[in-house]
Order: structure tokens, then C-alpha cells, then sequence
């Protein structure tokens, strides 16, 4: 990097080489600058990764110190030989579990970002509107955005508690339910109970991304559709969500990233319900509960290779831009 | 006449909106307040309005176990995440917004793809590389592994805002005969404040909130921070969650984000927002 700029011609003008030798040590000094935080994020990210990748194809276990064989794809699909033609395929790829987790996953993500983006997009358009008091209404909705995911599953958790709780009193009271649910047990409304939380907690960010994108919009164009006479809704649809897409695009990325690796809210709010086991709490159970390192090293490999595709999929389909470059 | 029945009509919907976001937003913390309020058995009568106002639980839950411990656990880790990636990040900051050089578009790119890791992706290796370094149980572990969120953003954030600055003040300093480090501390801090404020208060929530390393990386009461803390907050058997404790403990957390939040709102959905939309 820093002989390049030495092979420039030397004899252009008199400040020319002043101006490179300056470049030349502005460029040393960067990668000076630059180093340390590489260095850190090469420790905690780059070299993490590579080794998680690794274990996948050991039989590393915690509980045996120097285990760590290479056994190829044995974690991901293995063909375990009874003898006689008998036999059963094991692995990741054949667990039905880990399916499960997998469908779990995309089943939580799709549902909860449809559900975040309506009302991100209702909440943006509402801040959007001039009214007394807005200073307010946006700190209230940065409140569910500043509370940790773990207390908020609390506070949901004991809302929703079976026989205490304030939404049974409160759905039997306006008469939607006749009697108590358990949410947050019951295999059926265990993932309800779940997206419940989770549209509460980061609808606030998705309206807040909206609402800057709205607000970046040209206000002539709203001038001349008012002046034409053109209705508010026609003007919606037709103005405002075609300008404000890129910053819903971008806005929905981070969230289904967000979705996709979600852990807290299920290890606390619905604890042992296979109907909200997602990949995360599948890869950390086989971890550190079932004592099986390597395994739960293959799935978080799987899962780090669908989000990457996942992203690199929506970036290209949806020509979202995140380079920065206009 | 029908266009002022209209207008008071349209008037009216979005008040109806705007009680039902702020209710909907602020419900569950303010039930939790005030059934952190309530003891004995009143925590068991759903009552919409606080009526009790016992610290008993708050008194319960410091008293008890490690929880102010883990408070200080958590200020320790959260601080000093603030600091060392504002550090790392400023420098680095500078150099990428400041300084042409090739191979930088390509380090942007890398920085902004680390933010889109799964944690879970690491997991395994960080937990290997805290053992090998003895940090098992240490605050250290936290904070380092904290980085991985907290620097890129940082750095993303810091990178956009320095980029905007005045290109005059950086050659008046240098016609001056000003170093780069003397450009970044003396010239660029003062003007950064803004950008600094923000980028350091969303890495401290961000610490602050964190629960899956702070689950793996520490198993020793006295080391936890609180979200563990709070999560493992138990009662005598199974059945009897200790509810009253828990919303306590909640409350104690939530309050100093929720003043910060309140405080420096403008800041916060500014840096929220400048990643995503300025970007």
C-alpha cells in the first residue's frame, strides 16, 4: 500500500513530491490507526468463526479433554452401519429436530417481520403526522427498544402467566377467551406468545428506520398531489411507499438478521417447548447441555451458511444498497 | 361543512392511534412498576391501577444474593465496552474516512458483514479461546467478546459522521504541521462529541442487554451480569417463580436506560438511523 503512491511521476510540479511524501505517511499512519481495530475484530470474529467451522467436523467434546478428532462430515450426515444392509443415516441433516429448529426458525422470522413492518409502517406514518406532543409518543416507543430482551420476556412472561396473569383477566373480561390460557406452555400458543414479545420490542426500531426514510422525502410532491386534489390513500400508495421502499428494505434486513439468530427471548419466555426451539437454542443445547461440542458447532456453521445466503439473496434480489455509495 | 366534519374526523383517528401506540409501548414496564410495588399475596390480584406501594421486593432483591454485585458487573462490563470501542473506533474511523487508500471499500464491506454475524456462529470458538486464556469466569472475557457488536457499528457510525467534516480544518492543521493523531485528537474530538454520544450510548445498551456470551462465558454467581442474573432468578421449587423479586430486579435495570433513552432521544434515533438510512 504504501510503495504505491512512491511509482507516481516524480516530475509534475514543484509541490508534487512534497504532496506524496505527505500521502505516504497519512497512508502509514492509517494502517496504523487501522491495526488495532483489526486486530480485534480478527480475534473475536474471523478466528471464532474458522474455528467453529472447524469443530464441526471433529468429535470434540467438552467433557473430554483432548477430544477434537478430524471425522470428516460425520456431524452433518452419516450413514451408520448395522451390518447386513441395515442401517439408519445420523447427523445434522438427517435429525428431524434439527429440522424442526430450521422451520421453527423461518416459520417465527417471516410471521414476526410481516407483523413488525405493518406496524412499523402505521407507527412511522402516525410520528410522520404533525400533533402536539410527538416528542413524546417517540421516547414512548423507544421504551420497548431500551428494555433488555431478557426483562422484557420477564414482564411478558408474568403478563402472561396462566393464572395471574393480566391478558387472560384482561381477554376474559372483554370476552375473546372464556378461559384461562397457559401462552407461554401450551404447545399451541407457545410461539404466539413469542412473536407477541417480540413484535412489542422491536416494532419501535422498524417504525423509527420508516420514519427517517418518510422523512427524507421531498415535500413538493406532497404539495402538488394536495393541490391536484389526489387522495391521501391514492397518494400512499402510489408516492410514498414506492420512495420509502429502500429504507423498509433496509429496515426488514436487520430485522430478519435480527430473527433468524434469535435466542434470549425463547431461552427465557418458553424454555423447553420443542414448538419454539429455533436454530440458536438448538446449536447452544448441543453445546453445552448435551454435551456435545462438535455437533452444536456443525449447526451453528449450518446457520451462519443459511443467514449469509439468506442476506446475500435479499441484497441481490431486492438491490438494496448498503455500500453507501449513492 | 362536510370538510370540517372530515378534518375533526381525521383529527380524532389519529389521537385514537397515537393512545393506543403510547399505551401499547409503555403497558408492560409501567405493570411491572407497580407490581414490583405490591407484596404478599396482592402480586396474585390483577389490579389496572398501582395499589400498593411496598419496597419490600426492591429490599428483597438487594439484599439477597449477589444481585447489586452484578449491578457493579454490569457498569464494569458496559463502561468499559464504551471506551475501548470508542477508542479503536475513532482511529480507525479516520482513516477510513479521511484517507484514500486501496483495499478500503473491501475493509468497509468486511466491518459492515461482521455486524451481520450470528453470535452463535462464534460461540464455539470464543468459548474455546476464553478457556485457552484462562478468562472463564472473568469480566474480560465479556468485554472483549462484547466487541464483536459493538465495533463495527461503531466504527460504520463514526466513519459516515467524520466523512461530513470540513476538509479546510484538516489542511489548516496540517499546513500547521499538525500529525494525523494530532489531527484526530485536537482537531476532529471536539466537533465528533455528537456522533461520540451516540455511538457510545447505543454500545452501552447494547452491553447492557447482552445475554447469550454473558450465559456461556461466565457460570459463577458473583461474575454474572444482570440480565443472567435477572433470568436466573428462582424460588424454592419450580412452581414458585418469585415474581415480585423478578419485577423488582426489572424495574432497577430498566430505569437508568429508560432516563437515558428519555434524555438523549434526538441522539439515539439519529445513531439508530444513520447506519440503515444515511448508509
Amino acid at each position: 500500500m504504501v510503495t504505491a503512491t512512491s511509482s507516481l511521476p516524480q516530475a509534475e510540479t514543484r509541490a508534487a513530491p512534497k504532496k506524496t511524501q505527505l500521502t505516504r505517511e497519512k497512508i502509514r499512519a492509517a494502517w496504523i490507526f487501522l491495526t488495532p481495530m483489526i486486530l480485534v475484530l480478527l480475534a473475536v470474529a474471523a478466528w471464532p468463526l474458522i474455528r467453529t467451522i472447524w469443530l464441526g467436523f471433529t468429535d470434540a467434546r467438552l467433557s473430554v479433554p483432548g477430544s477434537g478428532q478430524w471425522i470428516g462430515f460425520e456431524n452433518y450426515l452419516f450413514w451408520l452401519d448395522y451390518g447386513g444392509g441395515e442401517g439408519e443415516w445420523i447427523g445434522l441433516l438427517a435429525d428431524p429436530t434439527w429440522w424442526r429448529a430450521v422451520w421453527n426458525t423461518v416459520y417465527f422470522t417471516v410471521i414476526a417481520v410481516s407483523i413488525e413492518t405493518l406496524l412499523g409502517l402505521i407507527v412511522a406514518l402516525v410520528l410522520n403526522a404533525q400533533f402536539a406532543g410527538r416528542g413524546f409518543v417517540r421516547a414512548a416507543i423507544l421504551v420497548p427498544w431500551a428494555i433488555p430482551t431478557i426483562v422484557s420476556a420477564k414482564m411478558w412472561d408474568w403478563m402472561l402467566n396462566d393464572q395471574f396473569g393480566i391478558l387472560n383477566d384482561l381477554f376474559m373480561t372483554i370476552g375473546i377467551i372464556s378461559q384461562p390460557i397457559a401462552w407461554t406452555s401450551s404447545p399451541e400458543t407457545a410461539m404466539w406468545a413469542v412473536i407477541m414479545v417480540d413484535v412489542w420490542k422491536t416494532t419501535p426500531f422498524m417504525a423509527l428506520l420508516i420514519l427517517a426514510g418518510m422523512q427524507m422525502l421531498p415535500g413538493d410532491v406532497y404539495e402538488a398531489a394536495r393541490v391536484d386534489g389526489v387522495h391521501p390513500v391514492k397518494v400512499f400508495f402510489k408516492v410514498t411507499l414506492p420512495l420509502i421502499k429502500p429504507a423498509i428494505m433496509v429496515a426488514v434486513i436487520f430485522r430478519m438478521l435480527d430473527s433468524l439468530r434469535i435466542f434470549d427471548l425463547i431461552y427465557v419466555l418458553t424454555p423447553n417447548n420443542a414448538q419454539t426451539v429455533t436454530m440458536s437454542v438448538y446449536a447452544r443445547q448441543h453445546l453445552f447441555d448435551f454435551d456435545n461440542f462438535a455437533y452444536g458447532s456443525a449447526a451453528s456453521t449450518l446457520l451462519f451458511l443459511i443467514i449469509a445466503g439468506i442476506t446475500i439473496i435479499y441484497i441481490y434480489a431486492g438491490r438494496v444498497n448498503l455500500s453507501g455509495d449513492k | 361543512m362536510r370538510g370540517k366534519h372530515k378534518k375533526i374526523l381525521q383529527q380524532l383517528g389519529l389521537w385514537v392511534l397515537i393512545v393506543i401506540i403510547s399505551v401499547y409501548a409503555l403497558f408492560p414496564f409501567y405493570y411491572a412498576i407497580i407490581t414490583s410495588f405490591k407484596s404478599g399475596s396482592a402480586i396474585f390480584e390483577v389490579t389496572y391501577w398501582p395499589t400498593d406501594f411496598s419496597l419490600a421486593n426492591y429490599f428483597g432483591v438487594l439484599a439477597t444474593g449477589q444481585f447489586p454485585r452484578n449491578i457493579l458487573n454490569s457498569i464494569i462490563v458496559s463502561f468499559a465496552v464504551v471506551v475501548l470501542s470508542l477508542l479503536l473506533a475513532v482511529t480507525a474511523a479516520y482513516a477510513l474516512a479521511r484517507v484514500r487508500f486501496s483495499g478500503r471499500g473491501i475493509l468497509l464491506f468486511t466491518i459492515l458483514s461482521v455486524s451481520m454475524f450470528p453470535q452463535i456462529a462464534v460461540l464455539a470458538g470464543l468459548f474455546e479461546m476464553v478457556r485457552a486464556f484462562g478468562l472463564y469466569n472473568n469480566l474480560l472475557s465479556l468485554i472483549l467478546a462484547y466487541m464483536i457488536f459493538t465495533l463495527p457499528f461503531t466504527v460504520w457510525v463514526l466513519t459516515t459522521f467524520m466523512r461530513d467534516l470540513p476538509i479546510e480544518l484538516e489542511e489548516a492543521a496540517i499546513v500547521d504541521g499538525a500529525k494525523p493523531h494530532q489531527i484526530i485528537f485536537q482537531v476532529f474530538m471536539p466537533l465528533m462529541w455528537p456522533a461520540l454520544v451516540t455511538t457510545g450510548l447505543l454500545a452501552f445498551i447494547a452491553a447492557w442487554n447482552e445475554f447469550l456470551f454473558a450465559l456461556t462465558f461466565v457460570s459463577n454467581d458473583a461474575q454474572r451480569t444482570v440480565p443472567v442474573a435477572i433470568a436466573l432468578l428462582s424460588g424454592a421449587t419450580e412452581q414458585e417463580i418469585p415474581w415480585g423479586p423478578i419485577m423488582a430486579a426489572s424495574v432497577i435495570v430498566t430505569v437508568p436506560l429508560v432516563v437515558l433513552v428519555l434524555i438523549f432521544q434526538r441522539r439515539i434515533v439519529a445513531g439508530l438511523t444513520a447506519g440503515a438510512v444515511k448508509g
